[in-house]
């Protein structure tokens, strides 16, 4: 029989929670890592019983953990993430030149053919590669030392590197996002790289249309079609139909255009989810209501989707890592909010209903399609 | 000439202790002169796990939330190889791996 396995990590600990295809009765574990922060849990395609989770204090620092059993146990691997060669320096957020230093992994992206080949994104902004299963990471310095990259600042979470797409068709293109630096792509496997920004347009930033310095929240891909690139930017949804050569808004009739996550219909690339946020001032959702909205044309017509969402009095944000699709044939969706809720829709957005309402804030959604 | 080899015991913050599967306190082998460094290598040979935790990786620096106290004193800020006190060279006194005090 079929199910999915959802893999929630928070603030102060991770979680993992099944479910059969109905996605009605949930078995939810008791947390993992307790008291530590979990950025991001994810499954690797090649194995679905093997998982990565990034764990982290400002104690005692980065873990990563990996499970070989579907998130029952869980063993420490390698944590040293040592930038390759010098490090050089960005810009602080006063102006001022700072060192590049490790604080966290952001994002784990397991290979889709090798279950022992996995990425990781850190702060500050760096991705790095295990060919052994965790036990060890090598940057690839291509993106770190790119001429830009002394002109690079953090956004409001650090300089981190949040996003990695990995095209599924070709295993040399791999696409990456940096708050605030924009999205970047390499097309020899992560060893060069270049910014992919062009028609993005921050009002933040000195020059509005620079090749570098916007602040992207996050990137979506369909694996059918990995030239189409869906975009959350800190304001604006974009949308690039030619692997990110060029960029188009789509925000079209949204209440907002801010927000964090954006992902794609498993079935459906045309149609995306994301959740419209009142602005960078105020992280919470307009109006009180919780609202994902669908667009069913790859963007501009946004439909809100409300059914079992609170529609009053909510003032909850969802971050960037926190929505995810199963791969069933009704395409079901997840996000989860600061507020410690983790919801699934069974159909695509139309009905939605809470897994759980009374996590630690959640910080990233998973799951995994299990056949 | 002969190396010493010291028992010295060594208490752990909670997070950690789960991390190395351990209880509370732990003992390790010193080769040498008991310092914070020496003790520091002799937990992350025992516990692998704990590396990284307790000290940066490439520069070997206290991280800025632990600190280490034995005999009622705060040994943070002395140098990775200054001599520990005697009792704790001699067992009759922990070295304490803290986790600062902050709220979160």
């Amino acid at each position: 029989m079929s199910g999915v396995r959802v893999l929630v990590g928070t603030r102060k600990g991770a979680f993992v929670m099944t479910s059969d295809e109905r996605r009605e009765r949930w078995q939810i574990s008791d947390p993992h890592f307790p008291g530590w922060e979990v950025y991001h849990m994810k499954g690797t395609p090649a194995d679905p019983n093997r998982l990565y989770a990034s764990q982290n204090t400002g104690w005692f620092g980065q873990l990563i953990q990996r499970s070989d059993d579907g998130g029952v146990t869980w063993k420490p691997v390698g944590n040293e993430f040592a930038y390759a060669g010098p490090t050089g320096t960005h810009q602080w957020y006063d102006g001022t030149p700072h060192p590049w230093e490790f604080a966290r992994v952001w994002h784990i992206e397991p290979s889709p053919s090798d279950p022992d080949t996995v990425y990781a994104g850190v702060e500050d902004a760096a991705i790095f590669r295990s060919t052994d299963a965790g036990k060890s990471w090598q940057e690839l310095p291509g993106l770190r030392t790119h001429t830009s990259a002394p002109g690079w600042q953090p956004g409001a979470g650090g300089l981190c590197l949040h996003t990695i797409l990995l095209d599924p068709r070709d295993p040399r293109r791999i696409f990456a996002a940096i708050s605030a630096a924009g999205a970047f792509r390499s097309e020899d496997g992560g060893e060069t790289w270049r910014p992919i920004n062009r028609g993005l347009k921050s009002e933040g930033i000195p020059d509005p249309e620079a090749e570098v310095g916007h602040c992207v929240h996050r990137i979506a891909m369909h694996p059918s079609r990995p030239r189409v690139l869906f975009m959350q930017k800190h304001w604006d949804v974009m949308r690039s139909d030619d692997g990110g050569d060029t960029w188009r808004e789509v925000s079209g009739n949204l209440p907002s255009d801010f927000g964090f996550p954006i992902d794609v219909h498993a079935h459906e690339p045309e149609t995306i989810y994301v959740v419209p946020i009142k602005s960078d001032s105020e992280h919470f959702p307009p109006d009180g209501k919780l609202r994902v909205y669908r667009s069913r044309s790859g963007g501009d017509d946004w439909e809100p989707l409300t059914r079992g969402l609170p529609q009053s009095d909510c003032y909850v944000n969802v971050l960037r890592d926190a929505m995810a699709v199963d791969t069933l044939d009704s395409c079901g969706i997840y996000f989860g909010t600061t507020g410690g809720q983790v919801y699934v829709s069974p159909d695509g957005g139309d009905n939605w209903a809470p897994i759980v309402r009374d996590l630690p804030p959640v910080l990233s959604v998973e799951v995994q399609t299990l056949r | 000439m002969e190396t010493t080899i010291a028992t010295v015991r060594v208490v752990l913050p909670h997070h950690l202790r789960k991390l190395a599967h351990v209880e509370r306190e732990v003992a390790v082998e010193v080769r040498g002169s008991v310092t914070v460094g020496a003790v520091l290598d002799a937990l992350e040979e025992a516990y692998p796990m704990l590396r990284g935790t307790i000290r940066d990786h490439g520069t070997r620096r206290r991280r800025p939330f632990v600190r280490f106290f034995a005999c009622e004193e705060d040994l943070s800020h002395e140098p990775a190889d200054a001599p520990l006190p005697e009792k704790v060279a001699t067992g009759v006194e922990p070295l304490l791996v803290v986790g600062a005090m902050a709220g979160g």
